[in-house]
């Protein structure tokens, strides 16, 4: 299967965030550098579904100290953490 | 009733007596890792305690916490404790105005801070800085701030000088109130020390057990966490908020640590089975698993037993009124067919439990009534609230019963089954909400007109919660700028998951908002972006 491109991914995880933590909200209100963690929109116990769907879709290992808001905090910074994490680990 | 007697008349007695059968014992393990003796831990408290009665500190005043976990909210705990003084432990991630309103209300004299937080005591007679890191000249710290430091530089206290007695409140836990304002539980050490016996006679814990720390001092598991090892001689292993978060640093953390006793609620236990990668470690330790501060849904109980196949578990079952009232041992394996979740069980030996109807008068077995809860652990009253404080309490046979608001039913095999509540109190990861609470901070919002908000029963989260909204204004905000508007005016654990616009609300004949009509809807189709009413 071919890899989905930075904007695929960042569809898709707008696309998770929306189902599962904003239903009904529109995509146009969930912008790449929307604060997700900072501004409550994820909580701690929500960050661990969103990892969850990350690691299956992306298969990719997510590490304890990998999931702060450096990476984890707006859509952009989590789709180039994951295009890092698949350039690590090649056909991971 | 006629007076209980305990061995100790003040929880700071339970670390006095093991600071000297255990002096070199480890008794807290802090959260980086560094740890203290029974030895230190008493002599650190004695030193607070020292400090605050020199600076005038009276039996009764209240003394706020205000902080991360750590050994120094333990000392700080004790140090209180012994100079007959309240403490009142606040959750340091609130909103800074919430903070603010429980440290006014319960009128605090001094306040142990941490540095990011100490801004919101601006004011109070005595304010300790209690964070060591570096940078503390870039926070806004009150003007005449003591460092902990200076404090542990002071002499001891000597017990001697201070005549205790088990009537004195120890500490105050602040709770979701229906009006939009935290309501403050009073618990007297009579009220803890009754609880702290009995678990000791339960779960017979001895000065080899490792406890973990894994509540919030302002969550009232804290109290089994706190003081039973403290009676037993046994080390207390503090998990930070940053720690309890993640499943899988703390399922290392306990393997590691070589953990006996873990106590959290079903939540954390949840998050564990299913993101802690369990399997890794070996968990052979673990004795007893405790849970308490919301139903376990079954399938997440039957996975942490499946993982955690040897220690023994128990539901332990009690709002903060009363600490764990009833109690039931969990056989496991759990079977696969069971789903109804497992019974609360039975009382304590130090409670007596009661079902009753709207009459007062004792229900049938297996029919449903409110449950009334009697004994040395119930609490002495709401902080300042007199009428409410009167109205938690039912005279019977010459007893206190204190109404806790849950419909259960009795059964001759299981004992007591929780059914649920026929107010608007509802509970998440363990923590109680009142729906009300949110209410009044959504109207705080300049474009709300009008909100109402429901909970419905989640398999997995256990319950959902759904803020219904008409707006003032042409232009509906953005759900994304509610949640930010909500993690600024409470606490996480009160955010809605979802919310929900509409034109009006649906009414009753008397023009309240029909909750029930919202509910039922609710539970029909909750994801509906608008509702037909």
């Amino acid at each position: 299967m071919a890899e989905q491109t930075a904007d695929q991914i960042k569809e898709e995880i707008r696309q998770y965030i929306l189902t599962e933590f904003l239903p009904g909200e529109r995509a146009s209100n969930l912008l790449d550098d929307t604060p997700l963690r900072t501004s409550g929109i994820i909580d701690s116990v929500g960050l661990l579904r969103l990892i969850d769907f990350i690691e299956d879709r992306y298969n990719i290992q997510v590490e304890a100290h990998e999931a702060g808001v450096e990476n984890f905090d707006r859509i952009e910074d989590i789709a180039s953490f994951i295009q890092k994490k698949r350039r690590a680990v090649p056909n991971g | 009733m006629a007076e209980t007697s305990f061995p100790a008349t003040n929880l700071c007695e339970y670390l006095e007596a093991s600071a000297q059968r255990f002096s070199d014992r480890v008794a807290v393990v802090d959260t980086d890792g560094s740890s203290v003796t029974y030895g230190e831990l008493n002599d650190r408290a004695n030193r607070v305690a020292g400090f605050l009665l020199a600076r005038g500190l009276q039996p009764g005043d209240r003394v706020g916490l205000v902080q991360p976990k750590g050994v120094t909210g333990v000392c700080a705990i004790f140090g209180i404790l012994k100079t007959r003084g309240v403490y009142v432990p606040v959750d340091s991630t609130s909103p800074p105005a919430r903070i603010r309103s429980i440290l006014d209300n319960c009128r605090v004299r001094a306040v142990f801070a941490d540095p990011r937080c100490a801004g919101v005591a601006a004011g109070v007679e005595t304010v300790v800085v209690t964070g060591t890191h570096a940078g503390l000249a870039s926070h806004n710290l009150p003007r005449g701030h003591i460092a902990w430091e200076k404090v542990l530089e002071n002499e001891p206290s000597s017990r001697e000088i201070i005549s205790r007695n088990p009537n004195d409140l120890a500490y105050i836990l602040y709770t979701s109130g229906s009006t939009g304002i935290p309501k403050g539980v009073t618990l007297s050490h009579t009220n803890a020390l009754s609880f702290v016996e009995w678990c000791s006679s339960v779960f017979k814990p001895d000065e080899h057990d490792r406890f973990s720390s894994h509540a919030p001092f302002h969550f009232d598991l804290s109290i089994l966490d706190l003081y039973l090892p403290m009676k037993q001689g046994s080390s207390l292993y503090l998990i930070s908020e940053e720690l309890g978060r993640n499943p899988r640093k703390m399922s290392a953390f306990i393997a590691s640590n070589r953990l006996t006793v873990w106590y959290s609620t079903p939540s954390i236990l949840s998050l564990l089975a299913e993101f802690g990668d369990l399997k890794r470690y070996s968990f052979s330790h673990l004795r007893l698993v405790l849970f308490a501060g919301e139903v376990f849904p079954v399938k997440h109980l039957r996975n942490i037993a499946r993982q955690w196949p040897s220690p023994t578990y128990f539901n332990l079952y009690g709002p903060t009124e009363t600490n764990v009232c009833t109690y039931a041992l969990i056989p496991t394996p759990i079977p696969d067919d069971r789903t109804k979740p497992y019974p609360i069980g039975w009382p304590c030996s130090h409670c007596s439990a009661l079902v009753v109807d709207d009459d007062n008068e004792r229900v049938a077995e297996g029919n449903e009534g409110l449950l009334y809860i009697s004994g040395p652990s119930v609490f002495v009253g709401y902080w300042g609230l007199k009428e409410e404080s009167a109205a938690a309490f039912h005279g019977r046979d010459g007893r206190r019963w204190y109404n806790t608001g849950d419909v259960v039913k009795q059964d001759p095999a299981d004992g007591l089954i929780y059914v649920g509540r026929r107010d608007r109190m509802v509970k998440r990861r363990g923590y109680r909400i009142e729906l009300g609470d949110i209410e009044s901070a959504l109207y705080s919002h300049k474009q709300v007109r009008e909100a109402a908000v429901v909970a419905i029963p989640d398999a997995d989260a256990g319950v959902k919660i759904l803020a219904y909204i008409t707006t003032s204004h042409d232009a509906q905000p953005s759900i994304v700028g509610l949640k930010v508007f909500c993690s600024k005016a409470l606490p996480a654990y009160m955010s809605p998951d979802v919310f929900l616009f509409s034109d009006s609300l649906p009414r009753t004949s008397t023009d309240k908002v029909d909750y029930q009509k919202l509910q039922k809807e609710s539970t029909v189709n909750p994801e509906s972006s608008k509702i037909i009413l």
